[in-house]
Order: C-alpha cells, then structure tokens, then sequence
C-alpha cells in the first residue's frame, strides 16, 4: 500500500502528518517506509533523524557535442523543444539546465557527433530511523528537473511495505509524477480560504489522475468551516482533523512529532492509520 | 521601475499575507501573483479581470489510430513511458499517448515512419491582466496536472513589467512559489530584490539555507523576515545569524497571532483591518523593505 500526501497550498502539515503517520506505524511494530519526495526542500528527515546509509547520485543524460564530427546542420536545434541544443555557427552549443533528456538530438544528428553523458540533479538517501526505512531525493540547488529526480527515488521503493511518501506542494509536474502510482492519496489542507482554494485544486488534480483519496484538516478550527461544508458536499471523507494547538507547533519548530511530544496526539495518528488500512 | 519578489523556500510562511500587505502599503505598484501551481492573492486583492489570455506553454503529441499501423517506433523512442498499446500490453493495434506523461518532446512525431502523430500546440492554462484595489495585477491558472509552469511565471512577470511601465508605475511585487524549482527561478531571476518570508522552525531554517543559496546564486539580493517570530525564539535568532554569514539582512520580525488568519477570512490584507502587533511588524518590515532598494 502506497500513500502519497499530498496538498496543493504549502505549509499545511504534509511532513508533520506524514512523518507522524510513519513513527506511530513503527511504533506499533509495523513495516513501515517514508519516503520524501519533495526533493526541493526535504523537511522529513528533521523529524525522524535517520542515519542515511546510503548515497546515490541521480543523474540523467545530457547531450555531449562532439565539435570535430559536428557539421552545424541544426537538425538537433530543430528537433529540441526546450532550447537546449542549437547550431547557429559552426558546432552545436548545450544549454544542460534546459535538458528535458529525451534523447531527441542523438537520434536525429546525421553524423553521430552527439553522445549522452551523465549529470547530476541530486541524491537519492537511503536509510533508517527509529524503526522506520527511510528514503529521500535532494536536488542539487539551481537545478530544475524535481520529476527526474523523484522517478529516481521512487524506484528504490520496496514493494509490499506499507509506504507513506512525502509529496512536494504544488498541483504541477514534480506532484504529479509524485502521485500518479500511488494507491491513494491524502490531501493535507487547513481550514482558512487559501486552504480551501488550494484544496479544490489539489482534489481536481486527484480526480484527474483517477486516484481514491481522503482530506486531513490540520490547524482544526483555525479558520472556519469552509473546507468541511465542501468535503460534505462533494462526498470526500475527511480522515483526521489535527486541532490548532500552539504547542503542536512549538514540538515541530524544534523537530519534534506531536506524537512523540504529546502523547494525547498519538491516538488521533494511530486512529488515521487504521482509518487508512495500514494499521 | 524595480521589481521585489516575495518567496519562502517552505510553503506556508505567509507569502501572500505579507505580499498582500506590501500591495496595500505601497504606492503606485504593479502586482503579479507567479505561485501559479497554486495561486491566492486574488482571495486578498479580489481582482476585476479585464483582459483573459490563453498560456500556450509547449506541444503535445498526439497518435490518430486510423493511420497508426502499430509498429512501436514510438513506445522504442519515447523516454517517459507516455506510450502505451490501446489494447493491452501484448495485443497488436495502435497505440496511444498518456497526456499526463508526455513530456511534449516531439521525438515520436519526428521518428514515426507513418506521420501518424501530430504535435500540437497545447493550451496549459490561462493568464489574466486585471484591475485591484491597489493597482494593475497580472495573474494565472494553469490547467489541471498541466505543467510549464516557470514559462508561465516568466510571461507573467515580463507582462506586469510592460504594464507598470506603461502606466509609470515605480514597483513590481511579486508573490512567488514555494521551493527551488523552475517556477521560483523563472520568478527571481533579474530581480531587483527577494524577499525571503521564514518562519522560526528547523524545516524554516533548513529550507531558508537552500532558497538563500540560490538566490546567491542567481546573483538575487535577498533579505529575510521572520514571520510567526516568538513560536521559538531560540531558531529565531539562529536564523538571524544564518542570515549574517550569508550577508542577507534581516529585515523584520513579525510577532505570532491570528491576525493573519483572520484578515484573510474577511479578504483583506492585515494592514486594512488590523492594529495589533502582527499589523504594526509588517508596517515596520515595509518600511524597511522599501528603505533597502
């Protein structure tokens, strides 16, 4: 079972209500892996303090021109959709950061003067805490291909563990690719009207990717009742309200999970997993 | 005219409640919200939309099965698993692109021996130039599960450039995206000023490290402001010292109440509806902001 959380605004409490979800599992002797894929600013680590066995550097392939065979026809700049590749005069020039790495310059060079090497977008760390099988990508900063990136952690997930993966905000590409073979789908959100704005486009992106999903209102009874008026209207199961408590968010300041802080928390998780079907 | 960009590395630090303030304090300002993945300032500043546009931000590809005799030079060139049999993985037949995958490459259209793919322009949202109570804004939505969104956030900033130009306008707010990805690259790249909106916690201060990089990189000058300043003080104070090495100035704090909360809920920016604490630092962090460029 693979649970990506998920929530359109940023800063609604993924990493908070992932990394609980995983340390209450733990806890209950379930196998249980975290994976975070927000690979821009990784924050799941903070929480569950692993001990990273392992590094991988993730790379994708990048055109490599090689001047003396190349003619100047710019059959690779015709074909690059990205502006990545270009013969104006003489060799063609590489412009990596724009790289989709589709392979398209290589096949359609004349002469075979285009060769693919590796580049480095980021890492892929492997490790455990506490009980937890612990997994995230981090891009290399000034980087931009994050859905490369998390395609690459995501393959280093085991299968047939219960897994709890960290999606990045947003409703674009990198959550997209984060969410699209997930088993189900958390929408995180809070109950303020740029939570709720934000949820409706995250619930339309779900339905979209064809995903059975459920909502957590985190920050309960912050705002008003919005978010729950439109989960009631549109039939969406709400799997756990977390209250607005000031001492949830100084644990959390400080990395610590409101489970482990504050026990009375502990049951609102482990009442969600089995909400979920994971415990 | 200069150009400040409001972003946060974390989401949720109050991005736009601060960029909304901003639009209320400041005289003679252009707006642009380029949170396109998932864009609020229009629930602050309530825009009356004047002029709507297609984002056209790539191609698509697209096989018509009539002339698609299955050879699978497609499924052989396409690099992200976007093609895919219409009858199940082992049936003979045509195939067809999964629109969510493709990446807009072309490679297919361009190898199929059968001309069978056509590569069109693809509408990946819409932009919008409207009127607000503090001035011109220039906004978008992109379509559902659509991407190109750093394309967008330069369309958007160049055109509320060429607005606030136009209309003799002294600056341009920008209301950028969480993270370090192509939509906060494409919104700080050239700008004037960037200022980053923190908050006093581990994941603030991590994630401030990064997005303060890149700015350093981007040859960005940045600033920092503290929102939610007394939830920890202690990371409040190492993040002002963070800030020092980096030779990022700090400049302001705001205290941690729900006034926030609350002037968003009445759709106004705190500076119109507030007196409090939090209202008075944002007041200050203003005038501070705008003393620095």
């Amino acid at each position: 079972m693979k649970i990506a959380i998920a929530s359109g605004k940023g800063g609604t409490g993924k990493t908070t209500f992932a990394t609980n979800l995983a340390y209450v599992l733990a806890e209950a002797g379930r196998r249980v892996q975290y994976v975070d894929c927000d690979v821009e600013e990784p924050n799941g680590h903070i929480f569950l303090r692993p001990e990273i066995l392992r590094t991988t550097p993730a790379t994708v392939a990048t055109p490599e021109v090689d001047a003396a065979k190349c003619t100047g026809c710019n059959a690779c700049g015709r074909i690059c959709q990205y502006s990545a590749i270009v013969a104006l005069k003489g060799a063609a020039l590489t412009f990596e950061q724009l790289c989709h790495s589709c392979g398209g310059c290589v096949r359609v060079c004349p002469v075979g003067a285009i060769t693919e090497k590796p580049k480095v977008i980021g890492h892929v760390e492997e490790g455990i805490a506490r009980g937890v099988t612990f997994l995230q990508g981090r891009l290399e900063i000034g980087d931009v291909r994050s859905p490369a990136l998390i395609k690459q952690v995501k393959a280093r997930i085991e299968a047939g563990v219960a897994t709890i993966v960290d999606a990045p905000p947003g409703t674009t590409c990198p959550v997209v690719e984060t969410v699209r073979d997930a088993d189900f789908v958390v929408l995180v959100t809070e109950p303020t009207p740029f939570g709720l704005h934000d949820l409706k486009l995250a619930v339309a992106m779900v339905r979209h990717l064809g995903k059975t999903f459920s909502v957590v209102i985190n920050r309960s009874g912050a705002g008003d009742d919005g978010v729950k008026r439109f989960c009631r209207d549109e039939g969406i199961t709400i799997t756990m309200e977390l209250a607005d408590d000031r001492r949830i968010a100084e644990a959390y300041s400080s990395g610590r999970m409101a489970a482990e802080a504050l026990p009375e928390y502990r049951r609102c998780f482990e009442e969600a997993a089995r909400a979920l079907g994971i415990l | 005219m200069k150009e400040l960009v409001v972003i946060s590395g974390k989401g949720g630090t109050g991005k736009t409640s601060v960029t909304a303030a901003f639009a209320a304090l400041a005289q003679n300002a252009v707006l642009a919200d380029c949170d396109v993945d998932a864009a609020d300032l229009h629930l602050v500043l309530e825009p009356r939309i004047m002029e709507t546009q297609d984002f056209v931000g790539g191609k698509r590809a697209r096989i018509n099965a009539a002339a698609c005799d299955g050879c699978g030079t497609c499924l052989e060139v396409c690099r992200f698993d976007a093609v895919t049999r219409t009858q199940g993985a082992d049936a003979e037949g045509p195939f067809r692109i999964d629109a969510i995958a493709c990446e807009g490459c072309g490679v297919c259209a361009a190898f199929c021996p059968r001309r069978a793919i056509a590569f069109e322009d693809c509408v990946n949202g819409r932009w919008f130039v409207s009127k607000t109570r503090f001035g011109p804004m220039v906004h978008a939505e992109l379509g559902i599960a659509e991407e190109n969104s750093g394309k967008l956030v330069s369309l958007i900033r160049r055109e509320a450039r060429r607005i606030g130009e136009s209309q003799g306008k002294d600056l341009l707010i920008v209301d950028g995206s969480p993270g370090i990805g192509c939509p906060v690259i494409a919104s700080i790249t050239g700008a004037d000023a960037v200022l980053i909106v923190t908050e006093p916690t581990l994941s603030g201060r991590h994630d401030l490290g990064r997005v303060a990089q890149l700015a350093a990189n981007l040859r960005a000058p940045a600033m920092v402001c503290i929102n939610k300043a007394d939830l920890n003080p202690e990371i409040a104070r190492d993040i002002e010292r963070d800030a020092q090495k980096r030779g990022i100035a700090v400049a302001g704090r705001i205290r941690y109440t729900d006034a926030f909360t609350k002037a968003q809920m009445k759709k106004r920016s705190i500076v119109e509806c507030d007196d409090g604490p939090a209202a008075e630092d944002t007041r200050n962090l203003w005038s501070k902001v705008n003393d620095g460029f």
